[in-house]
């Protein structure tokens, strides 16, 4: 939920990087992280295991500028993807503004990323939004892999309301900031809506 | 859709500032934040040092999400307050409808104290926090607001 504080003129936004376990959704956070100018920025916390998954969410608040005198700073999360810690992510998803569904191109993955995205339907449901409802953007990460599905083929499956769709490699930077941007924009023209 | 975006005007940001000093003397503790149960920093006082207010709150935030939850487990509704305590410093958080009143405090307190404080100013923080959220409703209502002159430049000059 957006929080407006008008005493310090901020708008504080919360987006969720959601998908299958290892598709990326951290290394978009961590590249967003290294990329960005320390004063826009806040530490990046990762709980994660001794092995670097993600057991409860990761988090970085980062500033994107003003809009109209009041900071804009938006509190990027990523859920744990493996398939157990499903009440973890249903709890990162409360108060949430908009989401980002960050899939794995790799055709193996095609199952798990399917099974996904159900389950972030379900998961929205639950706490009573609509992802048809919500700002919403999808990542197809991993394009320079050897083994991906085709861009038609994913779009097809994955694609749920008209949604932005960009391509990814997020070791790389590539289309990281491009999602970011698209899923911002939403969330304020939202804010706008009222 | 997301939820009505929750809105602090200036005069009942400065009623919650007042409210987390008066407390932060009372219970002689370090800081006092005040923050929304979904992570985002709402207001503190005190000596925060070069701790990161920002992902402190959404740890706090994340960290009374975890503890309900558990709660729910073994059949409670909720676990209205979650202490931690540490060798020099501890945090006691009580759970204030939406939002989450945190206090850190050191050896010149007591948990005892700090609980019955905290209970004491809860009402009065709950009652702000309604009237913000009575507020916030009429926004969505009244949609002439100062958002809805927002244009699409606005937005595109966050990303050029």
């Amino acid at each position: 939920m957006t929080f407006i504080n008008y005493a310090s003129r901020e708008i504080n936004c919360k987006i969720v990087y959601y998908g299958p376990g290892l598709c990326g959704k951290t290394t978009n956070l961590q590249y967003i992280y290294d990329s960005t100018a320390p004063q826009a920025k806040g530490k990046l916390i990762s709980l994660a295991t001794e092995t670097d998954r993600t057991l409860f969410f990761d988090f970085m608040p980062l500033e994107l500028g003003t809009v109209r005198g009041f900071k804009t700073r938006f509190h990027l999360y990523t859920v744990p993807g493996q398939v157990y810690y499903d009440a973890s992510r249903k709890l990162i998803l409360k108060g949430v503004d908009g989401v980002v569904f960050v899939a794995d191109s790799q055709d193996e993955r095609m199952d798990a990323n399917i099974e996904s995205l159900y389950n972030l339907e379900e998961n929205l449901s639950s706490q009573g939004y609509d992802l048809k409802q919500l700002p919403y953007v999808l990542q197809l990460n991993k394009r320079d892999l050897p083994n991906v599905t085709p861009l038609e083929e994913l779009t097809e499956e994955l694609g749920r309301k008209g949604e932005p769709i960009f391509e990814a490699v997020a070791t790389n930077g590539t289309g990281v900031f491009d999602t970011l941007k698209a899923v911002a924009k939403q969330v304020l023209t939202e804010l706008r809506k009222g | 859709m997301a939820e009505t975006p929750f809105i602090i005007q200036e005069h009942q940001f400065q009623r919650i500032k007042n409210i987390l000093a008066r407390l932060c003397v009372e219970c002689a503790a370090r800081v006092v934040f005040l923050v929304d149960r979904d992570g985002q920093p709402i207001a503190f006082h005190g000596d925060i040092g070069d701790m990161d207010t920002t992902s402190f709150s959404s740890l706090a935030a994340g960290n009374v999400a975890a503890t309900s939850s558990m709660a729910k487990l073994i059949g409670e509704d909720a676990f209205p307050g979650v202490v931690h305590e540490g060798e020099r410093e501890s945090i006691y958080i009580s759970v204030i409808g939406r939002s989450l009143l945190v206090i850190v405090f050191d050896e010149r307190s007591t948990v005892g104290l700090v609980k019955i404080r905290a209970k004491r100013t809860s009402f009065e923080i709950a009652a702000l926090l309604d009237e913000a959220t009575h507020d916030s409703d009429q926004y969505r209502i009244n949609k002439n607001t100062f958002f809805s002159e927002i244009t699409d430049e606005d937005i595109d000059s966050l990303f050029s």
